[in-house]
């Protein structure tokens, strides 16, 4: 009976986090209220996906600046039209450039962005195999070389 | 090969450093237009001077242009104007303005005050009509070819340096053409 209390106990407080949470940016921004539960979702990841072009290390969601209250009216205002997020994207990127989305689209000029942990791990693993490979050769030398002092 | 190895550790140092170095003078304000050799986008706002006029992207085709945006809340604005005054005075191109996120009676009061370079303002209080030209910070200046094609955009107060490097050849490439 108790763990069947507590997962709904659980079930309600996340529940009611969740939606206090979806209250909170509806009492912050009255003007920003959806049809649907999915229009919201998409906004709120939409806008923390853009970056603040005038405050660069924070997002559309965070900022407060004009510009960026700007760009959550436009998002919203996208999205109750019926536009995709590909086309709020590129509505953004066409005005402030890739620099806007923090994840940028892998292109050309982007490969060595995306691909540089996977070189990293590589160099890594080349180092690693390369140590790990010539200590175990030292060791089997000290070895033979303890067994002929003894 | 072996003082090779032993050197790696430097040479790795020294490449890290130098990519560090080199990023500690550049200006990540500095965001690349995405309007460089593209149609200046379309607007079609009130006159700031004249609020029964209208003031068009396309008033500033036939001739090399230079489009300010501007504001009276801004330092750099500020900074920027008697070089603007200046311009304005050689005529040697088209300077049009932009007045952005401000308001009509102290945009008024600036250009009584400071002088007005500009042969029209366009009124965008609410940021709009720049919104598609990406601006996000004032002053920005942008050039426009006499096709309406944007050719280079400064960010940040104008000056002779920038003119002189900037501005100056693109605007005679484009007489060039021209003539």
């Amino acid at each position: 009976m108790r763990p069947v209390l507590v997962i709904v106990l659980a079930s309600l407080l996340a529940f009611g986090a969740g939606a206090s949470r979806a209250d909170s940016i509806l009492a912050m921004n009255p003007e920003e209220t959806f049809e649907t539960r999915e229009q919201l979702v998409r906004y709120e990841k939409m806008i923390n996906d853009l970056r603040c072009v005038v405050c660069q290390n924070q997002s559309v969601a965070e900022s407060q600046v004009e510009l960026a209250r700007d760009l959550r009216r436009i998002t919203r205002d996208m999205i109750l039209a019926g536009a995709t997020d590909a086309e709020i994207k590129q509505f953004m990127t066409d005005r402030y450039g890739d620099f806007v989305l923090y994840n940028p689209p892998l292109k050309p000029i982007t490969y060595l962005l995306w691909g540089a942990p996977v070189i990293l791990l590589l160099i890594g693993a080349i180092v690693m195999v390369s140590v790990v490979g010539r200590r175990s050769g030292e060791s089997e030398d000290d070895a033979e070389g303890t067994g002929e002092h003894s | 090969m072996k003082s090779f190895k032993y050197m790696l550790p430097a040479v790795a140092f020294f490449v890290l450093a130098g990519f560090l170095y080199v990023g500690l003078f550049l200006n990540p304000r500095e965001v690349p237009s995405q309007l460089i050799g593209k149609p200046a986008p379309a607007f079609d706002i009130e006159d700031l001077r004249q609020p029964a006029d209208r003031f068009a992207m396309t008033h500033m085709l036939g001739s090399p242009a230079v489009l300010n945006v501007w504001a009276t809340w801004c330092a750099g604005c500020r900074q920027e104007h008697p070089f603007l005054m200046q311009l304005a005075r050689t005529g040697e191109v088209a300077l049009y303005g932009m007045n952005y996120r401000d308001e009509r009676p102290k945009a008024l009061d600036w250009l009584r005050r400071l002088g007005d370079p500009y042969i029209s303002v366009g009124y965008d209080p609410d940021g709009m009509a720049s919104l598609d030209w990406g601006v996000y910070g004032s002053p920005e200046t942008f050039l426009i070819d006499p096709q309406g094609t944007v050719v280079y955009k400064h960010l940040g107060p104008l000056g002779p340096n920038v003119w002189e490097t900037e501005f100056r050849p693109r605007i005679a490439a484009m007489q060039g053409v021209s003539q």
